[in-house]
């Protein structure tokens, strides 16, 4: 009778002992990434694998959820499942979603490829591109759930072209290239670790809870479907992070520097996450503040506890993300409100049943600071000036955000920080994006922002709406400008009385 | 008869993707290609690779090879990740089947001590092989260009794994799950003279930097030998031995090679189609690896199964070539 064999024993057998040690070639040369970051590794064979999949399960377990998943999405197109959202302004969030997170999605695979090629750990290789796998997926499926809404909805049809050009989806893209352009520890830090660890709860489920309360059933049906690869993600996240402090005392320093750097990028990224659950979703899920309390600070604070035996500390300037709890929504939205013609959505002013929604979930900010901003617009909306800026914004050279933020203890000061390097001045949103932008300033001077790449010519133009046009691909007239008079508006309103 | 259920039809203000309209014409798409076409960005980076700082995070330039457009690499199977996993789920069905069958009749007390030992010295170090398949599959994704091909690398990746880890579970359903197989077949590997030449075009395999270089010393020279000598050759040998019962646990390899080669040998025949510097290129690659591949198979197919087999291999091979449209 064959002995019986644990799963961690077996996953040993059937992978871990797949590799060798190498005699006829320089194994540096097959992994050569491993050492310039400063990282020292001195047994991979500590690695503790996250989860023990083997393909055979892994195929027929996806296989699965990819049936249901395609299944639904079929009903719901068959049905006309559009028509069972919320309100026409929901379609938006979604559309931030396909052009700002799913090229992310793809670039996470990316990214994990190329960690799941490099590590020299045969277990830590295999869990890296099995995430790799799992990240294809999700770019493929969002793009399979869109697919019905792009038939039917404007400013979906060109999110890839759009992801690569268009000035407030260069804050994303920067975010994922950053990751990618640094070693592959950073790499593991910045996306596994702090983004899919630590963040991933103020993405993800923001969104896919704003589908389920909007009535968007093929957006929340992959959101469920997704659930159980990123539960996988997540621990791999913890298990990278837990390793590299274990390795080695010198590890600590550049991880805790990593932690800092990826907490600031990743909150600033958030931005826009926290303008969709406050302003673009017509039935609320919470306030961008209660989802920073709970999945941030409580459940953040807690992990941060459980890593200070490593001697790792809180992110630098978590203190000043919480203030910001109270603002960044608010400062978001109404960017996007005044630079409205040139977004490749639709705005619109919060209705009063919103406004006061608003004051509830932000006692302490939002009558004093935000709340007239938004009467004078509809002031001005109703007297026939709907008001839109007719600038561009100057943008921080290391989140690529318009410089939108104020000083967290004076509201009505914007923040401006800068430095000179080489000779030229380089301007941020705030002391985090600064100190970043200090340590690698040879990496942050390449970065390709969109507003000084127009001013320089490399965008077309002369115009705004050419630039919109030939370089972004917009449609002019039906992607832009505010949701009262947009085509999709005037569609719906013809859907409703139709049936 | 049919019957019509009634729905409320709703024009749609476009049938597909922009970018997918501008290469397919204003029409409902596939699946394949809504996932595929376009996906990967292409201009516009902003930082170059702290690893790599020649090139851009992707980067056409990571190999010789040169096309106009990189989605030419269409996928026959047309695998993105859904058809993928219900694919490979469908053959992990059937292999499931077999290998419980295997497990359930005992069939492994059948096989003679001397089939038993040749598995384990000649087939079990495959996994060995796979895994540096695995390796090399991974990183032309990483470093490939365009969805298309990329993609295809990564599930090809995959499989590797799989493959790998089937090698290993024949080798615990001999050793009854103790792992001595494996370990002598891992001995093997590293230590038995006739398996050094092949460890070596492996080692070596991982260290070249063309990834489409990689694809021919991998996918295209090493892998259509490997599989015609061990999974046909070998094969039938053990057949005739008495081991037939062992195809079933094999039966997956074959499969996905028949499915994996004409994905491959359409990667050719797109790459070659393009210039005829690419046709140069991938026909001095080929010859370069194929010649170290004699070397490093010519020990082990010798042993098993004489002088013909590796050149019945090879010649098998040579057809491929040429139908492919190389060499001639």
């Amino acid at each position: 009778m064959a002995k019986k064999l644990n799963i961690k024993d077996k996953y040993r057998l059937l992978t871990r002992d797949l590799d060798w040690a190498y005699s006829y070639a320089d194994r540096s040369k097959a992994f050569p990434f491993e050492e310039f970051e400063g990282i020292k590794i001195t047994d991979w064979s500590k690695w503790e694998d996250p989860f023990r999949l083997t393909m055979d399960a892994y195929w027929k377990y996806q296989a699965e959820k990819e049936k249901k998943l395609y299944a639904i999405f079929d009903a719901f197109s068959q049905n006309n499942g559009h028509l069972n959202i919320s309100d026409p302004r929901y379609v938006n969030a979604i559309k931030i979603f396909l052009t700002g997170v799913s090229p992310l999605e793809y670039q996470a695979y990316q990214g994990f490829a190329h960690v799941g090629r490099q590590f020299g750990g045969v277990g830590a290789r295999v869990a890296c591109q099995m995430q790799s796998l799992d990240e294809l997926r999700h770019v493929q499926t969002q793009i399979h759930a869109m697919s019905h809404y792009n038939k039917f909805f404007d400013g979906f049809q060109d999110f890839s072209h759009m992801h690569d050009r268009v000035w407030y989806l260069s804050v994303p893209k920067s975010f994922f290239n950053d990751a990618r352009a640094a070693g592959p520890f950073e790499f593991m830090i910045a996306i596994g670790f702090s983004f899919e660890y630590v963040l991933t709860n103020l993405l993800f489920v923001p969104f896919m809870s704003g589908a389920a309360h909007n009535g968007d059933m093929a957006t929340v049906t992959f959101g469920f479907s997704a659930q159980s690869d990123e539960a996988r993600h997540m621990t791999l996240g913890l298990e990278i992070i837990k390793f590299l402090l274990e390795q080695h005392e010198d590890n600590v320093p550049i991880v805790q520097k990593w932690i800092d750097k990826w907490f600031w990028r990743g909150t600033r990224l958030l931005t826009i996450v926290a303008m969709m659950m406050d302003y673009m979703l017509p039935n609320k899920v919470m306030s961008w503040k209660e989802a920073w309390e709970v999945y941030f600070e409580e459940a953040g604070g807690a992990l941060f506890k459980d890593l200070a035996r490593y001697g790792i500390e809180m992110p630098k300037y978590a203190d000043v993300i919480e203030k910001e709890k109270d603002h960044v929504s608010h400062q978001a939205w109404w960017t996007f409100y005044t630079l409205g013609h040139a977004a490749g959505f639709h705005t619109w002013i919060p209705t009063d049943q919103e406004l006061d929604w608003l004051s509830e979930k932000y006692p302490d900010t939002f009558d004093k600071y935000y709340r007239p901003r938004w009467e004078l617009a509809k002031k001005m909306a109703d007297e026939g000036n709907r008001f839109y800026s007719p600038g561009l914004p100057q943008l921080c050279t290391t989140c690529q955000i318009p410089m939108i933020f104020t000083e967290m203890d004076d509201p009505t000061k914007t923040c401006y920080r800068d430095h000179v390097h080489n000779g030229e001045r380089y301007h941020f949103c705030s002391d985090g994006c600064k100190d970043i932008f200090c340590d690698e300033p040879e990496k942050y001077v390449q970065s390709w922002l969109p507003v000084h790449q127009i001013f320089q010519g490399n965008c077309g133009g002369p115009d705004v709406a050419d630039i919109l046009s030939d370089f972004y691909k917009m449609n002019v007239g039906a992607d832009n400008l505010d949701i009262e008079g947009s085509p999709d508006l005037e569609r719906w309103k013809k859907w409703q009385n139709a049936s | 008869m049919t019957i019509e259920i009634k729905t409320s039809t709703l024009a749609p203000v476009r049938n597909t993707y922009a970018h997918i309209e501008r290469r397919f014409g204003d029409k409902p798409a596939t699946r394949y290609q809504e996932a595929t076409y376009d996906v990967q960005s292409e201009s516009y980076f902003h930082y170059r690779p702290l690893w790599q700082p020649d090139k851009e995070l992707n980067d056409p330039s990571r190999t010789a090879i040169t096309m106009e457009d990189w989605y030419d690499f269409k996928d026959p199977r047309q695998y993105y990740y859904g058809s993928y996993v219900q694919q490979r789920a469908k053959m992990q069905e059937n292999a499931e089947n077999n290998y419980a069958f295997f497990e359930k009749r005992n069939l492994s007390a059948h096989l003679s001590d001397d089939v038993q030992k040749k598995i384990i010295q000649f087939l079990l170090p495959l996994r060995h092989v796979e895994h540096t398949a695995n390796l090399n599959n991974v990183y032309a994704s990483a470093y490939g260009y365009g969805t298309a091909i990329t993609q295809a690398f990564l599930y090809n990746g995959m499989d590797r794994l799989a493959i790998a880890q089937y090698l290993s579970r024949i080798g615990l359903i001999l050793d009854g799950n103790t792992g001595e197989s494996l370990q002598q077949a891992k001995s093997n590997w590293m230590d038995n003279s006739l398996w050094q030449e092949m460890r070596r075009y492996c080692e070596q395999t991982t260290t070249v930097e063309d990834w489409f270089e990689v694809f021919i010393a991998q996918d295209v020279v090493l892998d259509s030998l490997v599989y015609h000598l061990f999974y046909e050759l070998l094969d039938k040998q053990l057949s005739d031995e008495g081991a037939s019962d062992l195809g079933m646990l094999t039966e997956f390899m074959r499969q996905w090679n028949k499915d994996t080669t004409r994905w491959v040998d359409s990667v050719l025949k797109v790459a070659i189609a393009k210039s005829d510097d690419n046709k140069r290129l991938i026909e001095n690659w080929i010859s370069h690896w194929l010649e170290k591949s004699t070397v490093a198979l010519l020990p082990i197919s010798n042993t098993l199964l004489g002088d013909a087999g590796l050149q019945e291999s090879q010649v098998s091979f040579n057809k491929r070539l040429n139908k492919v449209g190389l060499f001639k």
